[in-house]
């Protein structure tokens, strides 16, 4: 019996186990690297373990490979959502369920989502299927204009989701740290400053840490921000914001800033890339949400491109925990403005960069995640055409070399209710 | 003159019938009495809409989509006098004083039409001065016009046009009441007054919620309803309070002049459709039960995320839903959504609709349409593209009553229609031109036909590409 169940064991583990003992090649494909560079019709993937080994033409395959045919497809490295909260929430208006920050909690920059990222989650398997692979989360703010520690995840099957914890601090720098703050921009700024400098008190003399502004453990999450060590990815939309933004340099050299929403970054896009700053940006805002959404446009992107910004695709409160899927869309969006006269879009192969390679870069993951480059952890997309055209299907997905089941429960609900009047059973049966 | 009212009876005709995919559009009416609810609801606040001046115009070499689930490959649509004059294929002709325009390689289709929008009454900004779509003082507020709370500056409508191609939105009060007022049909024409963009001869909607948005606004406030049961307490309640108004009106002693009753009294007689928000299976059923039991008709479930569940019993009450592509999660009873519930449903012989809810979704309602066409074929539901046009164009006019006006390309109807650069049921196509009544109020090669909210006017980025 023992005996038995052991044996049961390892063949569990065997199905778990990446798919590779054996290399596995994908081939006839239409291969996506996803650096910007162009497709490659009839391309190979060659994956290894967990890793990519080698994508493009002329791919010696391996004599031992496993083989699979991707003729009339193509292939993709896995979407890879540069903002989000996937994994932080199962029901949004369902408080228990739901872990994008604590408005009841006294801590703040502390809070860490790595604790709270559920990869069981429904909205990680509904994204999975697709062909959502990697993810940054971050945290949403509460009662501090700082949100705490974000991460970048996959989102794989298993019970393993971080890729790398910490990746990064999130701060509310607009008119949501405005409101955090108090009630003014000054409110705000001079709270992001106050905090850093206690901080580095802390830093001084730990022990001695006693502060009216900021709890130790927070002071401790904010040292890795002012000396570079850990992103700060910052939220703000308006033109002035962003320059007020740029400037914090000028105090704290060290930041490692990153710009997220950024809906007016166009106006000011020759400021960004001077100092060099990184932007996940919202793709499609295009309306005054409010007073710090004046201009924004659905050229932001690629004006921002244009001006020499390395610009991603994020979805900040845009329905950012449950429809990571949305990028692709997105993306394709931001192809069709080259027809558009007076817009500025991005190329193709741009747009499915801002997907994969850049976003991956952004977080300085460019070496590990986000293209087919050798090397790369293998997250691979099989699809049923151009993955970011509306009728296209995800047929495989693959994340760091494990094949992944694409079931969830929007499917279950689908199948049991494809004919909708019960049979000779309730539907409850019907599984 | 007399074209238009002929028009406009032929749309209270249809209306009472929803909008059942099958064409049988009367046969399910409810037994309207011949009594009319107030003749002064009826004719105040009246429309003061104008088509502006437009060119006979002809589009040539086009593909045409016409709304109704037909398609013509190089096809001709011609039109004049504010009207659809001819749709056919390369043989129609066209005098030959019209502006041509060439249509090879484009979509034509009917304008879109978004059967739920807030544009107007949660227009962007979005400041709190401008939340003027809940009335949530009182979970019974039928009185209330959304009409009176419409901004006619909100910069949402050119969007929704330039982006969307939208010519025509029926604007909803909010969720938060179980009554929760008018709704207004609205041409998307700018204008300095929303009655000069006032749909002439839509019917007035009705918006009713069911579900969690009324029990949470009012059991926070420990008030009727805090649960299910309660609302539906309420609402019959609410009718019965509603039909014995509606006796006594066409009694020997009218009752004074009572707002809310008036729109209940309309419903009643058929004359104002309901549009109602409702996401669950079994409270969709609770609902058509209750109209069963008052007398009406539902005309269209909003948002109705779980309708594939009940698919056959929508097909059979030919009650239209609403319904978004995709959206799920974002509360409980949205859990259930499936990206297949439009496909369903068509399968089933129900009425579809995409609708947006969203100032921006609002803006893309063809790859809404478009995404949930994919994934029915995914799961191998054959459904042709023209009939998915049909869920934005004629099947959201047809709940909106105003099918036998707008939305489909058929000769005698008002020449609302959208050139498309490509098929627009790709990700890489965008409205080229779109007309209203003739009118030609966008094009994306013309930055004069481009229109510009005064809200943006003098605005860091006033008449750019958005």
């Amino acid at each position: 019996m023992k005996r038995f169940a052991l044996l049961l064991a390892s063949a569990a583990a065997l199905i778990a186990a990446p798919l590779a003992a054996q290399p596995i090649a994908i081939t006839g494909g239409k291969v996506v690297i996803g650096d910007g560079s162009a497709p490659i019709e009839g391309g190979t993937v060659v994956i290894n373990n967990d890793r990519v080994v080698a994508a493009g033409a002329n791919v010696p395959i391996p004599f031992d490979a496993q083989r699979i045919d991707a003729t009339g497809k193509w292939v993709t490295p896995g979407i890879f959502a540069g903002f989000s909260r996937v994994g932080l929430v199962e029901v949004g208006a369902v408080s228990q369920t739901n872990d994008m920050n604590a408005s009841g909690s006294p801590f703040s920059a502390a809070l860490d989502v790595q604790y709270a990222i559920n990869p069981f989650a429904s909205p990680v398997a509904v994204n999975r299927a697709a062909g959502v692979t990697r993810a940054v989360v971050s945290p949403s703010t509460a009662r501090s204009i700082f949100g705490g520690y974000g991460a970048v995840v996959d989102l794989g099957q298993d019970e393993h989701p971080i890729t790398r914890a910490r990746a990064f601090q999130f701060v509310e720098l607009g008119e949501t740290g405005h409101s955090r703050a108090g009630g003014s921009r000054a409110a705000s700024h001079i709270h992001f400053r106050a905090l850093l400098n206690e901080a580095r008190t802390y830093a001084r003399n730990p022990g001695q840490f006693d502060s009216d502004l900021l709890k130790a453990s927070d002071a401790k999450a904010l040292l890795p921000v002012i000396n570079g060590s850990t992103k700060l990815l910052v939220h703000v939309e308006s033109a002035n914001d962003i320059l007020k933004v740029l400037d914090l340099r000028k105090d704290f050299p060290a930041l490692k800033l990153v710009l997220v929403g950024a809906n007016e970054g166009w106006r000011v896009a020759n400021h960004i890339a001077a100092a060099r700053v990184p932007v996940l940006a919202s793709a499609l805002s295009d309306l005054p949400y409010g007073f710090e959404d004046l201009s924004a446009t659905q050229s932001n992107i690629g004006r921002m491109k244009d001006a020499g910004v390395k610009v991603a695709i994020g979805m900040i409160n845009d329905r950012d925990a449950h429809q990571l899927r949305y990028s692709v869309q997105y993306a394709g969006n931001l192809v069709a403005l080259n027809k558009v006269p007076r817009a500025t879009g991005l190329t193709w192969d741009e747009a499915f960069a801002a997907i994969s390679s850049v976003p991956a870069e952004i977080m300085d993951m460019g070496g590990q995640l986000g293209s087919l480059k050798a090397g790369r952890q293998a997250d691979v997309v099989i699809w049923t055409g151009d993955p970011l055209e509306l009728s296209t299907q995800v047929e495989k997905v693959i994340i760091d070399g494990v094949d992944q089941s694409l079931s969830n429960r929007q499917m279950r609900l689908r199948d049991r209710y494809s004919n909708p009047a019960p049979g000779a059973l309730p539907k409850a049966y019907d599984r | 003159m007399k074209f238009r009212a002929l028009l406009a009876l032929l749309a209270s005709a249809s209306l009472m019938a929803g909008c059942a995919a099958t064409a049988a559009d009367t046969k399910s009416a409810s037994a309207a009495a011949p009594a009319k609810s107030s003749q002064l609801s009826r004719t105040a606040f009246p429309s003061t809409y104008k088509a502006y001046p437009s060119v006979p115009t002809a589009v040539t070499g086009v593909t045409v989509f016409d709304g109704e689930g037909g398609r013509i490959d190089n096809g001709t649509v011609f039109m004049a006098g504010g009207k659809i004059i001819s749709v056919g294929g390369s043989d129609t002709a066209i005098p030959a004083d019209a502006t041509t325009v060439d249509g090879s390689g484009k979509y034509i289709t009917p304008g879109i039409i978004d059967v739920h929008s807030h544009l107007g009454d949660y227009p962007t900004p979005s400041v709190s001065a401008h939340s003027d779509g809940n009335e949530a003082t009182s979970p019974v507020t039928a009185e209330v016009w959304a009409e009176h709370s419409v901004w006619p500056q909100d910069p949402g409508f050119s969007r929704a046009m330039a982006n969307g191609g939208i010519t025509a939105l029926q604007i909803l009060p909010g969720s938060a009441n179980l009554f929760g007022g008018r709704s207004v049909t609205l041409k998307n024409v700018p204008a300095r007054t929303v009655q000069a963009m006032k749909f002439p001869g839509a019917p007035y909607g009705m918006k009713m919620a069911c579900g969690e948005n009324p029990k949470r606004v009012y059991g926070g406030r420990n008030r009727m309803p805090s649960t299910r049961m309660g609302s539906v307490a309420l609402n019959r309640q609410t009718w019965i309070d509603a039909q014995e108004y509606r006796s006594k009106k066409n009694g020997a002693k009218p009752p004074k002049r009572d707002l809310g009753k008036e729109t209940l009294a309309g419903v009643l007689d058929g004359e104002i459709l309901v549009h109602n928000h409702c996401y669950r299976a079994d409270e969709l059923n609770q609902i058509i039960d209750m109209s069963k039991e008052f007398g009406y008709k539902v005309t269209a479930f909003h948002h109705a995320v779980e309708a594939y569940k009940i698919a056959d019993i929508l097909a059979k009450e030919e009650i239209c839903s609403a319904i978004w592509a995709d959206w799920w999660g974002f509360k409980m009873e949205a859990y259930d959504a499936i990206p297949e519930n439009a496909a369903l449903l068509q399968k089933a012989g129900a009425c579809v609709i995409i609708h947006s809810d969203d100032e921006n979704q609002i803006q893309r309602l063809n790859q809404e349409a478009a995404k949930a066409l994919a994934d029915g074929r995914a799961m191998g539901i054959e459904i042709s593209d023209a009939q998915a046009i049909r869920w934005i164009t004629l099947n959201p006019a047809k709940a909106m009553g105003i099918d036998a006006m707008t939305g489909s390309l058929k000769s005698g109807k008002m020449a609302d229609l959208v050139l498309w650069n490509g098929n627009p049921l790709s990700v890489y196509s965008r409205p080229e031109k779109v007309w209203i009544d003739g009118a030609l109020l966008f094009d994306s090669g013309d930055p004069s036909r481009r229109p510009v909210s005064d809200f943006e006017l003098g605005q860091p980025g006033e008449g750019d590409v958005k």
